[in-house]
């Protein structure tokens, strides 16, 4: 009991590497700002062409890119990409490294979410808007994105948590975010109890969003 | 030496292959088992908590809640990274393996259990009623009338969970599990050249491109079958 209170939960150690780990939760937070809408877009354009594209070619190559980045772990794409680049002659900064890796990744998942979204909304809808004069891109823009949004937005966000949590990756490349400063407090101090507290702090983020998505499907169960 | 011989030179040299591709293959093994292993114990234990979750007292049933929530909200290599660097100051050490292995295990079975549950949730309360009436236990009406409806209705959210997780194999790596990333990583910096990541990432693609295409077909089949 001591030994778990000594090295899980020592407060000192706790009161000692706080203002750290909430820097590094901090991190964690922007990098997350920053990648979820980054691969929103990108997800919603990969959809956007799986589906609309006119040339088979095109579909083909979308549907490819999807599968490839379906089999592809993003720990080897982030890693293949900065220890990479280097050797091409090409200094890629952490954070360039990490952004480029997620949005390769997420334009694939968030594409798959989003397409099935598009292919909910009944062909009717398109047929109706084009008849009241509307272009195929206004159609896309005000009658299917909008429904087709709303009818993924419980796997929209779940797919969010998970890349919140794939940000973790990022302290492989020694990007400060909150994994990366609990470990190196750990091994400055000779005590787990940092990685402990970000385990508590990642909860602290995660458990109100996972609990958001088992609400959000409930509504939509009840919906359909 | 122009663009592309160098690039060449640099990621798909041919010494440098043929020097580490068994470290590589060698990687292959422990991803594929390790990625098995989890599969089946993941799903056999998520299976089990949604059973108990169906019958069990309220106590236990908000335990099993609250497992699935933090498994579901706890990065997975936070929590491979706790039970290897954290666990032996409390005098809990497991290999590379076994915390990489565990924390995958929990995870899927933590997803394996929500969707099964909400599967039998879904499902409209008479037909339990119906079966009891025709003289079916509990567990009989549960096992032989709401468990193979549940568990059709589970397997599209749980292929891909089962991929996804299958693919995090890699975050072994980090705590020096020998599977393909490490392998090819180490064998990155001996060579000091980066061929046998390529090699590394080939060897991903010829694991997970089959597993992949086989959950597009299974997806399709659902579609159609609707």
């Amino acid at each position: 009991m001591d030994a778990l209170l000594h090295n899980f939960f020592n407060l000192d150690i706790y009161g000692q590497v706080l203002p750290y780990l909430l820097q590094g939760l901090w991190a964690t937070v922007w990098l997350s700002l920053l990648v979820i809408p980054a691969g929103l877009v990108a997800g919603l354009g990969v959809a956007l062409l799986s589906t609309q594209a006119r040339s088979r070619g095109v579909r083909i190559a979308v549907a490819v890119y999807v599968d490839f980045f379906r089999a592809f772990p993003p720990l080897v794409l982030l890693i293949f990409i900065y220890y990479g680049a280097p050797f091409i002659g090409i200094d890629l900064p952490k954070l360039a490294a990490v952004m480029i890796g997620f949005v390769l990744n997420n334009a694939s998942y968030y594409g798959e979410v989003f397409r099935a979204g598009i292919d909910s909304i009944p062909k009717g809808q398109m047929e109706a808007a084009s008849s009241t004069g509307m272009t195929r891109w206004q159609a896309l823009r005000y009658i299917v994105i909008p429904q087709a949004t709303r009818n993924v937005m419980p796997d929209l966000v779940g797919n969010s948590i998970e890349v919140v949590k794939l940000t973790t990756l990022a302290s492989v490349v020694a990007l400060p975010e909150l994994l990366r400063v609990s470990r190196d407090a750990q091994a400055l101090l000779y005590n787990p109890s940092p990685i402990v507290l970000a385990a508590m702090l990642y909860l602290v983020l995660l458990w109100p969003l996972v609990r958001l998505v088992a609400v959000l499907e409930r509504r939509s169960r009840v919906a359909r | 030496m122009d663009a592309i011989d160098r690039l060449v030179f640099t990621f798909f040299n041919a010494d440098v292959a043929a020097r580490y591709w068994q470290d590589i293959v060698r990687g292959m093994g422990v991803t594929a088992l390790l990625g098995l292993a989890v599969v089946a114990a993941g799903l056999a234990l998520g299976l089990a908590l949604a059973v108990l979750r169906s019958m069990a007292p309220r106590g236990v049933r908000i335990a099993i809640e609250i497992f699935a929530d933090v498994m579901r909200a706890l990065p997975p290599l936070v929590i491979i990274i706790v039970l290897f660097f954290a666990f032996p100051s409390i005098g809990i050490s497991m290999s590379s393996f076994t915390a990489t292995w565990l924390a995958l295990t929990l995870i899927l079975a933590a997803y394996a259990e929500e969707s099964i549950w909400a599967g039998l949730n879904a499902l409209p309360s008479g037909q339990r009623e119906a079966a009891r009436s025709t003289g079916m236990s509990t567990w009989q009406a549960l096992r032989h009338v709401a468990l193979p409806q549940a568990l059709r209705m589970a397997v599209p959210p749980l292929t891909n969970r089962a991929i996804s997780i299958t693919k995090s194999t890699a975050l072994g790596s980090v705590v020096a599990l020998n599977e393909i990333l490490n392998n090819a990583q180490s064998a990155t910096s001996h060579a000091g050249n980066p061929t046998p990541l390529t090699l590394g990432a080939l060897a991903y693609l010829v694991i997970f491109i089959p597993v992949v295409f086989v959950a597009r077909l299974m997806e399709s089949r659902q579609r159609w079958m609707k």
